[in-house]
């Protein structure tokens, strides 16, 4: 080995570094990187030509003082300058400042890139790495645009040097990761895949970087490297730890490769050919038989690298979850890891543990070392581990531990770090909600919560409480009882106040039998803890008041009397104002029957079903939730809150977990910084969205799916869960509609209490009009009920209208909301004219506002056949032969009615050489963008014509436009559009609290009253006004 | 791997590698933010935390703490193998490798990493071909100062 700072070495450079070093202050030192910054830039700027060697010098030393953290804004040129150079060590220097101060100084990436190309066809190997370094080190676009097509030809060459092969490969991998677009692998694929079976392991170790990355985007096309990872992997797990040479480390083969190769192959599901397959499980198995062999050195290394391979393979298992044998296995190899001395491995069986847990096949192996779980929560010193073990209980829990599992997690929130208090908060509501038996322990844990980290419970936690509270009726008087007792302590937490508050004021009268807890006591302790309380509890506050006047009128006069006083009636506060006056004269204006229905109980919540878990499905992919993951949560579910919510919550949970192995962590989404991607904002909503603004929630990804198939279909499954089937049958005939919607018990239990009710959201309400007759109460097992819905469209409508579904099953509520299949197109109504009178129609329409057009991918080759169909499914009834002029025009008893393609197009085999659009016409503007999503749907929009396949032309564009709205056919349906606005203005639903008018005329603003049942149909934020 | 930073046991940055595009200011505010973080820590504690969304993983030698950041689906174990790798390979070429040798050949530690690891990513993880690699560059530079003669002696520093 040759002695370092020899002969090449920069005296120059050494004196100025150390002379840095030596400076005893920062001033000092900023003096001296000056004076030097002034004396490069003067050799830079003199009219010496400075040689290669005092250039390169300088550009060390700015080098130098830019890795101190001082800006630099000169050198660039010298560096490019020196990447020219035919000595190396310039060479070198000159990359590094280049790879270390990137400039986008479009200039110089232009000679810079240059000077690479220059380096990559020079055929001296030393100088091609160099410059693959660079690139891999810059990977900025410039260079992407430049080199992204030449270095796989370098990487493949049958003639390229191994190390060049080894950067090569790299090199693309960095420029696939920031220019994807770019790096078009095509025919190399194959070629690629294949360098795993290279004899140099250096070139299979950088190559399977870059082919996993790859299979991650493309798995289809590199899917034969599943069956050479495999090989490979059994190569190396059994060779002697002498065979690989200087590729051993520390007496274990390949460590690295065969992390990577681990690592491969969890970018697939289990091979399907029976052989690869077996081998794979021998491998995974000789691992697992390794970790309990004596290790082979003391050394730490050698069992790192040995369980760096361990724990991917254990990845790979948990990934595959399809070995029950290897699951339980890996269960208790990270079971024995657990109470390892070694702090690391505690940290990753831990880690690695929760993902485990949420496999069917280990999830009780997992739970039976709930114990050591729990000590280490309470003893482990580094509070990384300990919030691993926080995250293990929280996968680990299911109805059998979860009192023990939240009791633990509670008296560690005591004393736990306040860096993760909040997501501990959560994590105890969210499984005391999940797994409660009895409402009276929900209902202490989270007063426990409050009173023990009452500053970190978020506002979704405490509505939670008061929503449960509201809709349990048996738990009620013990939730009055239980606020009572803890609003009795001197210091309690404002979010306690509020809880109070609220539940006394709707059910403090069950607990006013009690002499200890009257009215009045009620009351006054109330009122005690108002002056230390924020404004928005004090408006809550007051809230209660005029609750408690109405029911408990003996308190009234006590009350009018707070309400009364200055600090109340002239608070500065203008809600706290408005409140008191209003209240105030509510309390002595009404009636007491007005009062009473002003101020009657909150109505039960709405049960809604979670958005958590299409969200994920969103982002995962149907399909991505499997089946035994669905079951697991149907089998933890149906507590609290109805069966069908509760139990995609707890599948979301779970899906959630497997997602990711650090699962509660992201699940909550508190860290800092989580990316927006992960299931987070998707887990924290698991709460917040049952008081989400938005309307009735949204149906699941799944329903949605179904619903876009119905667009050019009229009969089918629409929804399918565990306990439910619901069939379609649909006619339509001009603007009239008659659907028959058929409700399937799949199970054999009864189903009680079934009702269903369809509304139109919004605007819809005017556009459609639906009538049902009640369905059946009753739903017997294995039985099917049929309900008729007649459907009359008053004009053209985009939203569709929602079907709420909802029936006990074995005690559990179920509900279940969907969208129902009726789009615009289905009262479309072809119209027969001459391809003359279309065209001319069409060149009409030539206003910005009356064309649309959307560009999409094609799935799939066209066939006019079928394109045709399509065509005609959208209009639904069938339009003229081919080759005889396309459908247009209007029919006059609707407005939304007219499509018009064009014969020009696909049905016309001569034409179809030269037209790729199709036209189609709509009649107004929202239609228009309503049906152009729609058409995304067909595959009549994502066709490619065969011609266009022969020119690899892959898109194909439908253009929509818009027509004029014409009056003579107009004037009738706007007429009937507003007889039925008028009509339906009049009925009573649209304002359905009679008690309104009443409060109005006592002289009080409406939308101080929000308690009233009929708002709340409204409203799809229960806590509104008041709880904000 | 998404970085590397090498830093003294007072904070000072010795070595910085990004394999992805962040800008200086950012750049700076992490460093920053991590050497805080890792120093606060105590000896015994566990080599990985989660820090943002990555994965940290990080070692210390002597005076120096190595530290890397990897992605979710990253192993933590392995990476921790790289960070000792690298240490071995600093250690074979300046013979018992200290604190200084890398603050006066900043450069060398770079050329060594950027054998060792590329894009993030192991790209030759045998010791004696990453040092057979530097090696070679090394006589190609001795060959070439041969040649200068005596313009190094003569320099105006």
């Amino acid at each position: 080995m040759p002695a370092v700072s020899k002969g090449d070495g920069m005296r120059g450079l050494a004196v100025f570094i150390s002379d840095i070093r030596n400076c005893k202050s920062k001033e000092a030192e900023i003096k001296r990187i000056n004076k030097e910054l002034a004396n490069i830039r003067s050799k830079f700027k003199g009219d010496k030509a400075l040689d290669g060697y005092s250039k390169k010098k300088y550009v060390c030393k700015l080098l130098f003082i830019f890795l101190l953290g001082h800006d630099i804004d000169f050198g660039h040129m010298e560096a490019v300058n020196l990447l020219s150079s035919n000595k190396y060590t310039e060479k070198q220097i000159g990359y590094l400042f280049i790879s270390v101060l990137v400039n986008s100084n479009s200039e110089l990436i232009r000679l810079i890139n240059n000077a690479i190309k220059n380096d990559l066809a020079s055929r001296n190997p030393t100088f091609m790495c160099l410059a693959l370094h660079c690139i891999a080190n810059v990977g900025s676009r410039e260079m992407a645009e430049a080199f992204a097509s030449e270095i796989p030809r370098i990487l493949v060459a049958g003639d390229t040097m191994d190390s060049v092969k080894q950067s090569a490969a790299l090199c693309l991998l960095r420029l696939y990761k920031t220019s994807p677009d770019l790096v078009l692998m095509g025919e190399w694929t194959s070629r690629v895949v294949h360098l795993l079976n290279d004899q140099h392991m250096g070139v299979v170790t950088a190559a399977i970087s870059l082919i996993t990355c790859l299979s991650q985007k493309n798995p289809e096309e590199f899917k034969t490297c599943v069956s050479l990872a495999v090989s490979r992997l059994s190569r190396i797990v059994s060779s002697a730890s002498t065979d690989l040479q200087d590729y051993t480390y520390y007496f274990v083969p390949a460590p690295w490769l065969s992390c990577k190769l681990l690592r491969l192959l969890q970018c697939y599901p289990p091979p399907e050919d029976g052989a690869v397959k077996g081998r794979l499980v021998e491998c995974l198995e000789t691992i697992l038989n390794k970790a309990q062999e004596p290790p082979k050195s003391k050394k730490v290394q050698h069992s790192n690298a040995k369980n760096a391979i361990l724990f991917e393979a254990i990845a790979l298992i948990i990934h595959y979850d399809s070995e029950p044998n290897l699951l339980v296995r890996a269960c208790n190899q990270l079971g024995q890891f657990l109470q390892h001395r070694e702090t690391n491995l505690r940290y990753l069986a831990l880690e690695s543990m929760c993902t485990l847990a949420s496999s069917e096949f280990s999830h009780e192996a997992v739970k039976t070392h709930i114990e050591t779980v729990i000590s280490a929560l309470k003893t482990e010193r580094d509070v990384s581990v300990r919030q691993r073990a926080a995250d293990l209980l929280y996968a680990m829990c299911d109805r059998s531990n979860a009192k023990q599992i939240v009791a633990e997690m509670l008296s560690y929130l005591e004393t736990a770090d306040y860096s993760i208090r909040e997501e501990m908060v959560l994590k105890v509501a969210i499984l005391a909600e999940k797994y409660a038996v009895d409402y009276s322990w929900y209902v202490d844990t989270i007063l426990n919560l409050i009173r023990i980290a009452g500053d970190y419970v978020s506002e979704e936690v405490w509505y939670r409480v008061i929503q449960i509270v509201i809709n349990r009726d048996d738990v009620q008087g013990y939730a009055a009882k239980t606020v009572f007792e803890a609003l009795q302590a001197p210091a309690c937490h404002e979010n306690m106040v509020k809880v109070g508050g609220y539940i006394l004021g709707e059910f403090g009268n069950l607990i006013a039998g009690d002499p200890r807890s009257s009215p009045l006591i009620q009351f006054n302790l109330l009122h005690s803890k108002f002056h230390l309380c924020s404004v928005p509890t004090r408006a809550l506050l007051l809230s209660t008041y005029i609750k408690f006047i109405n029911l408990f009128p003996e308190t009234k006069s006590t009350i009018q009397e707070v309400l009364r006083c200055d600090s109340q009636i002239r608070n500065s506060d203008v809600e706290l104002q408005q409140r008191a006056v209003e209240y105030l004269k509510l309390s002595s204006i009404a009636s007491t029957d007005v009062l009473a229905t002003v101020l009657e109980e909150m109505p039960p919540f709405p049960e809604r079903e979670s958005s958590i878990l299409a969200k994920l499905k969103k982002k995962k992919g149907p399909g991505a939730v499997s089946g035994s993951e669905l079951e697991e949560g149907k089998r933890d579910g149906g507590e609290l809150n109805g069966g069908a919510e509760r139990g995609i919550d707890a599948a979301a949970t779970i899906a959630s977990n497997a997602s990711t192995p650090s699962p509660s962590a992201d699940l909550l989404g508190l860290r800092s910084g989580a990316p927006a991607g992960t299931a987070a904002p998707s887990a924290s909503s698991l709460l917040v969205d049952v008081f989400s603004e938005a309307a009735p929630a949204a149906p699941s990804a799944v329903a949605e799916e179904n619903f876009l198939r119905f667009v050019c279909k009229n009969n089918g499954v629409l929804f399918e869960n565990q306990l439910l089937q619901i069939g379609v049958k649909s006619e339509y005939r001009q603007n009239l509609g008659r659907m028959y919607l058929f409700y399937g018990n799949k199970t054999s239990v009864q189903f009680l209490n079934f009702s269903t009710a369809v509304t139109c959201p919004g605007e819809l309400q005017s556009q459609l009009n639906v009538q049902t007759k009640p369905a059946e109460p009753v739903v017997e097992g294995g039985a099917q009920v049929q309900q008729v819905l007649n459907i009359e469209c008053l004009s053209d409508f985009s939203e569709a209208p929602l079907l709420n579904i909802k029936f006990r099953y074995g005690g559990a509520l179920q509900n279940i909301t969907l969208k129902l299949p009726i789009t615009i197109n289905k009262f479309f109504q072809p119209t027969e004219m001459s391809s003359q009178d279309f065209f001319q129609r069409w060149k009409q329409l030539s206003l910005p506002q009356q064309e649309a057009q959307k560009i999409f991918k094609a799935k799939n080759a066209m066939d006019a056949e079928v394109l045709k169909a399509k065509v005609e499914s959208l209009a639904r009834r069938s339009t003229p032969p081919p080759g005889v002029c396309g459908p247009a025009g209007h029919v006059p008893r609707l407005r939304c009615c007219s499509i018009f393609t064009s014969s020009a197009l696909p049905f016309d085999a001569e034409m179809v050489e030269e037209k790729r659009d199709v036209y189609w016409s709509l009649v107004n503007f929202t239609l228009s963008y309503h049906t152009c999503e729609l058409s995304s749907v067909f595959d009549f929009c994502s066709v490619t014509l065969p011609f266009l396949a022969q020119r690899r032309v892959t898109r194909w564009s439908v253009c929509a436009q818009l027509a004029v709205r014409e009056p003579n056919y107009t004037v009738d349906s706007v007429k009937r559009g507003i007889a039925h606005r008028t009509l339906r203005g009049l009925t009573p639903t649209v304002f359905p609290i009679s008690s309104f008018p009443r409060v109005s005329e006592a002289g009080c603003s409406q939308t101080r009253f929000p308690k009233s049942k009929g708002e709340f149909t409204k409203y799809s934020n229960p806590y509104n006004s008041d709880l904000r | 791997m998404q970085f590397m930073l090498l830093f003294s046991r007072q904070g000072k940055l010795r070595l910085q590698k990004w394999y992805v595009p962040l800008s200086d200011k950012e750049k700076k505010k992490i460093t920053r933010e991590l050497v805080q973080t890792v120093l606060a820590r105590k000896p015994k504690m566990c080599s990985f935390l989660e820090w943002r969304d990555l994965k940290i993983v990080y070692k210390r030698y002597a005076s120096l703490y190595f530290c890397c950041a990897i992605e979710d689906q990253d192993n933590e174990l392995i990476t921790l193998e790289i960070i000792h790798r690298y240490v071995e390979l600093l250690d074979k070429y300046f013979g018992s490798v200290c604190e200084l040798d890398i603050i006066f050949n900043f450069e060398k530690a770079y050329f060594i990493l950027d054998e060792f690891l590329l894009g993030g990513e192991a790209q030759e993880t045998s010791k004696k071909n990453v040092l057979k690699a530097i090696e070679q560059a090394d006589l190609l530079q001795e060959n070439q100062s041969e040649d200068w003669g005596g313009l190094a002696a003569e320099e105006v520093l």
